[in-house]
């Protein structure tokens, strides 16, 4: 059984995503830094990574991208603005499309315990404006994957 | 009201607890104020507050007529805003399921992808 994911959308302007990991955090920090690795998990189901470009350092450039299987390209690249190995990379995230409304800025950090790492990523947006527009989205439209019933959701938000 | 505008207002709606709350309990079916108020140790007056902000955002509607004027949740735009996120939930599931079997082959000591890299190859 995977372990259960979380996502609040806490403030105005911010979405957390947090999960947790059988394994010791340098090793989750390696899959997120090393494009080999990154292309081999992130992304999503049935598309392909045609670029996976990671300059990992402070001021390096990323740039991934991501085409479904009827053909529509999905990218986006940043800067790394921040690296603490193997605890927390912060990075700016632009898509190509801009209908973001400017980038976003994404903090993830590790947390080890016990030999379980949890990632927490925290992605903000400029504004409540942003995140709308981004929710609104041909990201999420370019998405065909199955949605949950609203009231299996709903018995999710109770238990909050 | 825009699809964006419609999202935002949801959300903001969303971010609380005690709305959360009274719209799960609106699920079950309408229901009036004062049954609405009941299961929280706060006043209805702050109650009453919560399902304007509801009411606002188009979540929930009151009818006008009676003296029960009941609350109803209006699911439409309920169901983007949900839609959304799990969309965004699916994106990450998918992607971090993926994740967990890297990690577990990288674990293994007869992978070709030995732990040992790790040390090898850091960028700390």
């Amino acid at each position: 059984m995977p372990r259960p994911l979380t996502i609040t959308t806490p403030g105005d302007r911010q979405i957390v995503v947090t999960r947790q990991f059988d394994a010791p955090r340098d090793l989750v920090f390696l899959c997120y830094s090393k494009p080999e690795l990154l292309r081999r998990w992130y992304g999503m189901p049935d598309w392909t990574t045609f670029v996976c470009d990671i300059d990992f350092r402070v001021g390096g450039k990323w740039r991934i991208g991501q085409r479904s299987p009827d053909g529509y390209e999905l990218a986006s690249q940043g800067l790394y603005t921040a690296i603490v190995a193997p605890e927390r990379i912060e990075q700016t995230e632009y898509y190509d499309d801009n209908w973001t409304q400017g980038g976003t800025v994404n903090v993830l950090t590790l947390a080890e315990h016990d030999g379980v790492t949890t990632a927490t990523l925290t992605v903000t947006y400029t504004s409540p404006e942003a995140r709308a527009a981004a929710a609104a989205s041909p990201m999420a439209e370019g998405m065909e994957i199955g949605f949950r019933r609203l009231d299996a959701a709903l018995a999710e938000l109770r238990q909050n | 009201m825009t699809a964006s505008d419609q999202l935002d207002a949801t959300f903001i709606a969303l971010a609380d607890p005690t709305r959360r709350a009274i719209l799960a309990r609106l699920m079950e079916g309408e229901a009036s104020v004062n049954e609405l108020a009941a299961p929280f140790e706060i006043s209805q007056p702050a109650i009453s507050k919560h399902i304007k902000i509801l009411e606002r955002a188009g979540l929930v509607t009151r009818s006008a007529s009676g003296t029960r004027r009941p609350v109803k949740i209006e699911a439409t735009p309920m169901k983007q805003a949900v839609d959304w996120l799990e969309k965004y939930r699916k994106f990450w599931e998918v992607s971090y399921g993926r994740l967990d079997a890297l990690l577990e082959a990288l674990q293994t000591p007869t992978n070709t992808d030995k732990p040992s890299r790790k040390k090898d190859d850091s960028n700390a």
